[in-house]
């Protein structure tokens, strides 16, 4: 894990990708240090608020320094994130949480599974996992890369990127374009087959595929999401139950800031 | 300039503390500050046995501030003593370590596995929790209790006792009374006002818990009223907490009566805060000509 700072981060561009979804590029040099499923906080200037947003990381370019976050708005501080302009500033706290770990994905069939805003973590895993881009901050290559992605509607937000890197498969709960339902109705629909998984959704997805992965018997990575304050494991706001005991107290939580956001599923305890 | 203050004969370097719960053991700020430049490292909350603590969520942010009820979950005390306070010892810094308990023997248990450790400096006994059920905040709203547990744990304490008190009562003088009386060598105030958050769009309760305790800068002139009032109902020093941002409001703590102060909510909103706050305190020295700190200690009447 990479450094930890809070810092002036600079606005290269924003705009909606659908409703209630923005695409900000950020130029700071925590890009350097970050990977696929870490994420970062920002912070709203309102002097109403207090803490950072927990954002994941969508896509990282080493070579502009910068970090692109796809956001949902889900209430003031959020909201005024989208008023950000090419040259503005935002304070960022970063880089934060574990990342998804690419080592055990190396020569393995990999299928990245995102739902909702879910979906933009997975962008820089499966980019780095296809050995497709330069510049990457590893060198682990998959032997096959599918997105599988479950959207509200048409609305398909980074599909297109996906395509770049990885086969793309859609689920919808309106059925307006690919699947009719959920990432795992879409996976037994057309067929996918993979040895691990690397997901982020809502939890009744992440508990899907928890039990998906169980049945196939192969390996699930899934990245949680939970109310956070501090970010860097002090608070203990943001934990998660695991079957073992954890390091940090002993008891049965893992904080989902530091431990994680990304964990085996089989160690969490739904 | 001097900048250090003394409560029940330990020195710190400066006023500045960090507020138990919000810093865990230095570990993870240590990224960020400097501890060697903090007056003193205020532990997390540490019970007799490992606490899970309450359900997520467990924090939630609210207008000027937040809420938590995280339940004190630690690791207790045997893994603090291996890890967090083995960790404090790389440090030159004072360190306190915030007790807390289900009842008066859970309490006692843990002071007095601490009292044969060099590293501690004080113990800061934490009875105000709003968010445990059993235990803790019950001892800290009711002033015979209050002075009922201050008096067993001085007896076995040996390290200096800091009684840490709640808000949520109708008279802070009295429990501050109460505190002193049963020999408490100090006091720290304010913990978290106790608060409510509804989701109208979920119709839920934010917090699994229902309620939670109050943080952050808007909390903060309640604190000074509590700390303004508590230093003219006793004569032990007081340890100063609610909201504090940056210096000048460190210094406005001091002047209502506060001995040394605790950054607390404001770490997570910038985990730079508790440095700033001590160049701050001495930015403000500097612009008023103030050549000790002690000077400034209660000087509004």
């Amino acid at each position: 894990m990479g450094r930890k700072e809070k810092s002036e981060a600079k606005v290269l561009s924003q705009k909606m990708l659908a409703e209630g979804i923005f695409d900000l590029w950020l130029e700071t040099d925590l890009a350097m240090d970050a990977h696929p499923g870490q994420f970062v906080g920002v912070y709203p200037t309102n002097k109403s608020t207090l803490l950072p947003r927990p954002i994941s990381i969508c896509e990282v370019d080493r070579e502009k320094s910068a970090i692109r976050l796809v956001y949902r708005v889900v209430g003031t501080g959020t909201a005024e994130f989208t008023l950000y302009q090419p040259g503005d500033y935002m304070m960022i706290l970063g880089i934060l949480g574990n990342g998804f770990p690419l080592d055990k994905a190396a020569g393995k069939r990999v299928v990245v599974m995102g739902g909702g805003i879910g979906v933009p973590p997975l962008l820089q895993t499966a980019k780095e996992l296809s050995g497709k881009a330069a510049n990457l901050s590893s060198n682990v290559t998959a032997a096959s890369v599918a997105a599988v992605m479950g959207y509200r509607n048409q609305k398909t937000f980074l599909a297109e990127d996906f395509r770049k890197y990885s086969e793309l498969v859609i689920a919808t709960e309106d059925g307006s374009v690919g699947t009719k339902g959920n990432v795992i109705d879409a996976m037994g629909q057309q067929n996918v087959e993979c040895d691990v998984i690397m997901a982020c959704g809502p939890m009744p997805m992440l508990k899907a595929i928890k039990a998906y992965a169980e049945e196939k018997g192969i390996t699930a990575y899934i990245s949680l999401e939970e109310r956070m304050a501090c970010g860097v494991g002090a608070c203990l706001g943001c934990i998660c139950k695991t079957k073992e005991v954890d390091e940090h107290s002993h008891v049965h939580n893992a904080r989902i800031c530091t431990d994680g956001p990304v964990f085996d599923a089989e160690d969490i305890d739904f | 300039m001097n900048t250090q203050v003394e409560i029940a004969g330990v020195k710190f370097k400066n006023p500045v503390m960090t507020g138990s719960g919000t810093f865990g053991s230095g570990m993870e700020y240590a990224d960020f500050v400097d501890l060697n430049k903090l007056g003193a490292v205020v532990t997390k909350g540490v019970a007799n046995v490992p606490w899970p603590g309450n359900p997520v969520p467990r924090v939630t942010e609210v207008y000027g501030g937040m809420l938590n009820a995280i339940g004190l979950q630690n690791p207790g005390i045997d893994v603090f003593i291996e890890r967090d306070l083995e960790f404090l010892k790389k440090y030159d810094t004072k360190v306190i370590v915030n007790v807390c308990g289900k009842s008066v023997e859970d309490y006692l248990e843990v002071v007095e596995r601490l009292g044969d450790e060099s590293r501690v400096d004080m113990l800061e006994i934490n009875v105000s929790c709003p968010n445990v059920k059993e235990g803790a905040i019950a001892f800290g709203q009711n002033k015979d209790a209050l002075f009922d547990i201050t008096s067993r744990i001085k007896k076995v304490a040996k390290q200096p006792v800091i009684m840490k008190l709640s808000p949520n009562v109708t008279s802070i003088a009295e429990m501050a009374k109460a505190a002193e009386a049963a020999g408490a060598d100090a006091i720290s105030l304010i913990n978290t006002i106790t608060g409510m958050k509804i989701d109208i769009h979920k119709r839920k309760f934010a917090l699994a818990n229902k309620t939670g305790g109050m943080s952050g800068p808007a909390i903060k002139p309640v604190a000074v009223r509590m700390v303004y009032e508590a230093s003219h109902a006793v004569k032990i020093p007081i340890i100063g907490m609610g909201g504090i941002a940056n210096g000048d409001d460190a210094i406005e703590f001091i002047m209502a009566g506060a001995t040394a102060v605790a950054v607390g909510a404001m770490n997570f909103h910038d985990p730079y805060t508790t440095e700033k706050v001590v160049e701050g305190i001495e930015n403000y020295m500097t612009r008023y000509n103030v050549e000790d700190i002690n000077e400034l200690r209660g000087i509004v009447e």
